[in-house]
């Protein structure tokens, strides 16, 4: 008798074949939290979530392995009783995403400056190509370049590729202390500290700005977090206030994200800061690299002056006369087109999702 | 089966990938004469005296000589050299400082070397956004010192990092001694800018944090020359850590070290620096350098804390509770700078000792999940007897990256192919344990019969089809890092074990 995953990815490796037989556009779906995200939606709905579970997990190797469809809450708690985390602080947003959609979106949270994005922490994917066949790459180990790093390729693809049947994380142990600052401050003069903060040897996991305060979140052990917050000054947080401000801007619950039309500018940390008319429609995080505009009146100068920094600006919700995501270079789609070309000839996965003209001809 | 694309097709290898292809000496002479026209007189190495130094890069086992060497100084030359190969439809090897230890620098026979070396300004460091921008030629050290003004750094910091090239590190996505903490060049590299065969400039990252597409800058570091050339790096800089404190420990057995490794990782603790030698390694290294190592040890771990003076005390002192708890024999940490460079100095000096205790020594680079690493050792010593061989094993335990160094006589018949085949032997062991055949060095040409064992047919083939993604013609350093499904079918044919084939799956011709 087989076990039920076993079951879960048959039943997955046949609707695959059959609709590169036929032709037919799939939809990759998880927990549908991030159904907003990508230029468009399409095909008939394979719901990945039956091919879940946790393959291994041993807290002294530092890595996890789980299955697509397993949800991000159960690796979080898993990881959490051994006193362990994601580091790169995948968003939920308020749901409970599944592990291949956190992947596929390689959205990263408030500690990505410093500890690094999804992608850095992928040491291993499988891949369920348009055959039905799956493909290994990477694998459980911190260090391996054997072959082409296809894993972390994989990581924000969006399923242009295929699907990713399994995935092992690098994960890192919890910070032994933290604190958060607040300090009033202009957004210019944000931006200015975060940068001037950033070289030098503080214990900065996290810094952000949002209506007209700067907030500066310290991890590590407990003297250096002491030290450095000195040095910082401002307020400390309660931890629950911390927390709460924290999660609000990794899963985006942050009230700011309610708005209707809202662009995600990612530039240089040292890039000048465009200012919005009114200062409640700007929040910065990143310290400094990303800076959120609630503005329906940008329309497409966001892209010019994105570009101008040295970056992208993409429309994270409401309405855009052009593509969600910055335009590519030509030369840039040509080697998607022919990724595209080997992994995916039919067109069959998540059509349309990554680049708005892929699978039109 | 469908019309196109299936990833069994074998048409996406390249033809340049057949090391049988000859060149005539009129061809030849037609390469050199073009790469003159689009050079300064300085710039083309044709000779045969000219050609030797390049004729292999830090593994010198495998030798071959280019038909020339392009030396370009700036991106307009790099760009005119990859379209005259491209034009007369010859393979371009790029080359940094040839620190290599995989053979991925070594020319290919009809191949022209694309020498990098003079690329080698720093563009700008920026200490503000913490970054510098660099030519490919620049070594890893330069980097370093050109933002110690600053109190930054550049932190991979792999051993041959004096001479080695940050266009080096890139193609091979170089770690060294701090990456468990601080990452591998894949983390620290922000953007590079590079030519494909075709002469297309293509920009991958940036100063910013991320972009729209797929990540091709994660899929660009690492590919060992295979897609592109790059012609500028951008990399990440970090403040230097003010102290690093290091703290020796002994064990008289190997299990018990690898344990203590586990314990460390256990504790939530993530040290800058975490490596293992065994009796064999101490021996070796120890009358050469008097690193104070303690010989009566099976082995000795270095585990390094830094940071600021107050992190740097309590995770020293939580380390040394950790591995005392984990059955040390001795302990001790160091009191100065001095001390600590000490300490270090015998693992920085494995290789040259091995040198010194050897004729020739072969390197191998496996990775393991840490759990394994008393089995791993106790495995190889069983190699050495069956294959009359000693193997001296350092290894940066953290990451679980071993580095056995295998000790033979070129001059004795049949002694290389005996370290070969033990070589071979420890990297299926690796793979087997859920490990892979190459932490950091690279599969260059060294390894490529290895990937047979890693990868299926298939996933062999999506290695090609990206490589053809990049590299249409299949020009830039054929032959290495993937190999074809007959060189596999041979390889699997000189490994038959049990009387079975390893590859049943695989297509015979």
């Amino acid at each position: 008798m087989s076990s039920a995953p076993d079951t879960a990815l048959r039943e997955i490796q046949q609707r695959v074949m059959e609709a590169n037989h036929t032709g037919t556009a799939l939809r990759l779906c998880g927990a549908g939290t991030k159904d907003f995200y990508g230029e468009r939606l399409e095909g008939e709905r394979l719901d990945l979530r039956p091919y879940r579970g946790i393959v291994d997990y041993e807290p002294s190797e530092l890595v996890i392995t789980a299955r697509c469809g397993t949800p991000l809450s159960e690796i979080e708690s898993l990881l959490a009783a051994r006193g362990q985390f994601l580091a790169f602080e995948p968003p939920a947003f308020g749901g409970d995403p599944t592990i291949g959609g956190v992947i596929s979106a390689g959205i990263s949270g408030p500690r990505r400056p410093q500890v690094g994005a999804a992608r850095d922490f992928v040491l291993g994917a499988r891949l369920l190509g348009a055959t039905g066949e799956e493909l290994r790459f990477g694998g459980r180990v911190m260090k391996n370049v054997a072959g082409f790093d296809v894993s972390r390729l994989l990581c924000g693809s969006l399923g242009f590729l295929g699907i990713i049947t399994e995935v092992s994380l690098k994960v890192l142990p919890r910070p032994r202390c933290e604190q958060t600052l607040a300090l009033r401050l202009s957004a210019q003069d944000a931006v200015a500290v975060f940068n001037r903060w950033g070289s030098l040897p503080l214990p900065i996991s996290a810094a952000a700005w949002a209506d007209g305060i700067a907030w500066v979140r310290l991890s590590g052990a407990a003297p250096a977090v002491r030290a450095a917050a000195q040095r910082i000054g401002g307020d400390a947080l309660e931890t629950q206030a911390a927390t709460q401000l924290w999660n609000g801007l990794r899963h985006f619950t942050h009230p700011f994200f309610a708005a209707e039309q809202i662009w995600r500018v990612s530039v240089p940390s040292t890039a000048t800061l465009h200012e919005p008319a009114q200062a409640q429609k700007l929040l910065i995080d990143w310290g400094g690299s990303i800076r959120w505009y609630a503005d329906a009146t940008m329309g497409a100068s966001v892209r010019a002056f994105a570009s101008a920094a040295g970056g992208t600006a993409m429309c994270w919700r409401g309405h855009t006369g052009e593509t969600r995501f910055h335009p590519l270079s030509a030369g840039r789609t040509e080697i998607h087109r022919r990724l595209k070309q080997h992994f995916d000839p039919n067109a069959i996965f998540n059509r349309g999702r990554l680049l708005a003209t892929d699978g039109r001809h | 089966m469908h019309a196109n694309g299936h990833p069994h097709d074998s048409h996406h290898e390249p033809a340049w990938s057949d090391p049988e292809r000859t060149l005539s000496p009129a061809a030849v002479s037609a390469v050199v004469e073009r790469l003159r026209g689009a050079l300064p007189a300085d710039g083309v190495l044709a000779s045969q005296e000219e050609l030797r130094p390049y004729e292999c890069d830090g593994l010198a086992a495998f030798r071959c000589p280019p038909i020339a060497v392009a030396l370009p100084r700036t991106e307009a030359e790099v760009r005119d050299v990859l379209l005259t190969c491209r034009a007369l439809d010859i393979p371009v090897v790029a080359r940094g400082a040839g620190t290599g230890l995989s053979g991925g620098a070594m020319p290919h026979p009809c191949s022209v070397v694309l020498s990098l070396a003079r690329l080698n300004r720093i563009l700008g460091v920026d200490p503000v956004a913490r970054t510098a921008r660099v030519q490919p030629g620049v070594r890893n050290l330069e980097v370093s010192e050109a933002a110690a003004p600053y109190g930054l750094y550049y932190a991979p910091d792999p051993s041959s990092q004096i001479a080695c090239t940050i266009g080096g590190n890139v193609a091979e996505n170089s770690g060294g001694v701090h990456c468990l903490k601080y990452g591998l060049t894949v983390h620290n590299v922000l953007g590079i800018r590079g030519y494909t065969i075709d002469g297309e400039m293509i920009e991958l990252g940036g100063g910013a944090l991320d972009g729209p597409g797929l990540d091709l800058l994660a899929l660009a570091i690492g590919s060992e020359g295979l897609l592109l050339v790059v012609t500028e790096v951008l990399v990440k800089l970090l403040p230097r850590p003010p102290l690093a404190r290091v703290v020796m420990a002994s064990y008289d057995d190997v299990g018990k070290a690898g344990e203590a490794v586990a314990a460390i990782i256990a504790a939530g603790i993530i040290p800058a620096g975490l490596e293992m030698m065994d009796r064999k390694a101490t021996a070796a290294v120890e009358p050469f350098v008097k690193a104070g190592y303690d010989l009566s040890a099976a082995a000795i771990l270095l585990a390094e804390a830094d940071g600021t003076a107050d992190e740097v005390t309590e995770e020293i002192q939580e380390i040394e509770r950790v591995l005392r708890n984990a059955g040390a024999t001795a302990i001790a940490v160091s009191g100065s700078e001095r001390e600590r460079l000490r300490f270090w100095s015998g693992r920085k000096n494995a290789f040259p000792a091995a040198g010194r205790v050897s004729p020739d020594y072969y390197c191998m680079d496996g990775t393991i999940p840490r759990k394994n690493v008393g089995h791993v050792l106790k495995a190889i010593e069983a190699m050495e007897e069956r294959y009359g061989l000693r193997c001296m094993n350092v290894f940066h335990a953290g990451d679980g990256n071993l580095h056995p160094l295998i000790l033979f006589d070129a001059n004795r018949s049949g002694e290389w192919d005996r370290a070969d085949h033990f070589g071979a032997e420890i990297l299926e062991l690796c793979v087997q344990l859920g490990g892979t055949i190459t932490g950091e060095h690279g599969v260059g040409i060294e390894k490529i019969n290895s990937m047979c064992v890693q990868f299926s047919p298939a996933e062999r083939a999506a290695f090609f089809a990206i490589k053809n993604a990049f590299d249409p013609h299949g020009l830039l350093n054929p032959g290495k890092a993937i190999p074809t499904l007959r060189r596999c079918a041979e390889y699997g044919k000189m490994h038959i074990r049990h009387g079975a084939l390893p590859h049943p799956d695989l297509p015979r011709f």
